[in-house]
């Protein structure tokens, strides 16, 4: 990043205001729209200022892992698509979308949104694997936290497909039954620039950032998942001021999940 | 039996409902959605911009690179691996040649003009889907162009000459459909992709040539249309 550009930002972030007239604690205005595909098991499609994503799970029959022979998958793929932005270029996944995928994974994972046992269909033999993808259209930032919330309005949008007598799938029937998500974990993410704590950042502030810190709250306000990210260091007592923010903002990015899909 | 009377219920020249926009991806040079049906596509042009690898450098005029991807879940059925496979890169090549006849990249030598291809769903006709969507997004990114590029797919169902297959259509007995994706330059009325898998005898395919011209001047119309409305809100939205 330009070094000029980032003396910028600092100073207008020490005058209270980001480069498109956010306040520091304020997060771009997010739609969130279920259903945008028609071939998924769900899907979903938010948009936050010029950053757009769309997320859609897949559900198939598998063998289980050896090691947990009695419970189905449940994964997280993300690709930052060339279509999306000028600085993504086609190619294996890049670390930061594979950061992406992971950060999102770990938050569903050990908020035990949902049983990976109820997934079993058959113990050692068949279990549904539930894959998610999230795919930036449109990438102006932020993609863990939007993207984490497009993840999750999919998973609740998302309907298993019909099993024939035989067995096999059948994607042309959907059932009513869905996944019966017992915690929505909402990943936000606290950039530091300087000396400053922003929520939500855009591609050019992500890129001015000196750490962030991920954090994927539950409802009453615990934390399942951290991420720090980053090169510079965080106080403790900066620590504390980001979770603080990241409850707030996640009791609003919440209530509009709640909203969208059942 | 003849098939007179369509699964979806359309006529037999009657392509889906159609939506067509330009300008849906803020931050490409040029983009485009095209959907037709239940079958969805974005399409996003970078460039003309600095050509990596150097080695496919035109010192002459700029070159044009397509790239078609599915969405993993945009499959008819088991979640579709993310990246190129062997379908996915013949696509993309036979939708640069659909593209390029149209294109003048001479002013932009050593360039390239990338062109993405994404599509969040798909029920057949993906490729054709992609290349108008595609079309759209190099005329919202201001490159030259002859003419826009529409394209649908014609076919035949047990006899019986149809317009943009669905998918229901395509996965009828096999023996029983043919599927002859097509673009064309409407200005002239020249094809430039062609390809058909089915049996198809000499008479009914060059019927289905001539059949196929009214729904492609209209995805012309479409493509056109869209691309005016954009620029129309962009100056209104300028002029405030």
């Amino acid at each position: 990043m330009n070094q000029e550009r980032k003396k910028h930002i600092v100073r207008a972030l020490a005058a209270g205001v980001r480069l498109d007239g956010r306040k520091l604690d304020e997060f771009r205005p997010v739609e969130l729209k279920v259903g945008v595909s028609s071939t998924a098991e769900g899907s979903a499609m938010v948009k936050a200022g010029d950053t757009e994503a769309i997320a859609g799970v897949k559900m198939g029959l598998g063998t289980p892992y050896p090691d947990t022979p009695d419970s189905g998958v449940l994964m997280v793929n993300a690709e930052l698509l060339p279509i999306s932005n000028p600085e993504f270029e086609s190619g294996p996944p890049s670390i930061e979308s594979i950061e992406v995928a992971r950060v999102i994974d770990r938050g569903i994972r050990e908020s035990h949104s949902f049983d990976t046992k109820s997934l079993c269909v058959e113990k050692g033999e068949k279990v549904w694997m539930v894959q998610c993808d999230i795919l930036p259209l449109n990438f102006d930032g932020n993609l863990i936290d939007l993207g984490g919330l497009a993840v999750l309005a999919a998973l609740r949008d998302a309907r298993f497909p019909k099993v024939d007598e035989e067995g096999a799938v059948d994607y042309h029937e959907k059932t009513d039954k869905g996944l019966a998500l017992q915690q929505l974990p909402v990943p936000i993410t606290v950039g530091k620039i300087g000396e400053h704590l922003i929520v939500d950042p855009a591609q050019e502030e992500e890129q001015a950032l000196d750490a962030r810190l991920t954090m994927t709250m539950l409802a009453d306000g615990t934390v399942c998942a951290l991420q720090k990210g980053g090169q510079a260091p965080l106080t403790i007592s900066e620590i504390k001021e980001m979770v603080k923010l990241a409850d707030a903002k996640s009791k609003e990015l919440r209530k509009q999940l709640l909203e969208v899909a059942t | 039996m003849a098939y007179e009377k369509r699964i979806s219920g359309r006529a037999l020249d009657e392509p889906r409902k159609i939506t067509a926009n330009a300008g849906v991806i803020k931050k490409a040079d040029g983009s485009g959605y095209f959907k037709i049906g239940e079958t969805a596509a974005y399409a996003a042009v970078y460039g003309p911009r600095e050509c990596h690898p150097a080695f496919m450098r035109n010192p002459k005029m700029g070159i044009l690179r397509c790239n078609y991807s599915m969405m993993p879940f945009s499959g008819d059925g088991e979640r579709v691996r993310p990246g190129p496979s062997r379908r996915s890169k013949e696509i993309s090549m036979v939708t640069k040649n659909a593209l390029l006849p149209v294109v003048d990249l001479k002013e932009y030598p050593n360039t390239v003009v990338d062109v993405f291809i994404e599509l969040p769903e798909t029920d057949a006709g993906s490729r054709c889907a992609g290349i108008c969507a595609a079309a759209i997004a190099l005329a919202d990114a201001g490159i030259t162009m002859r003419d826009v590029v529409p394209a649908v797919s014609v076919g035949q169902v047990d006899g019986t000459i149809v317009v943009d297959l669905d998918g229901a259509e395509e996965h009828l007995d096999e023996n029983a459909a043919a599927d002859i994706p097509l673009a064309m330059v409407p200005s002239t009325e020249e094809i430039t992709l062609l390809q058909m898998d089915g049996i198809v005898e000499q008479d009914t395919l060059f019927r289905a040539l001539e059949t196929v011209k009214p729904a492609l001047h209209n995805i012309a119309e479409a493509q056109r249309r869209a691309v005016k409305e954009c620029y129309q809100q962009q100056a209104g939205g300028d002029a405030q």
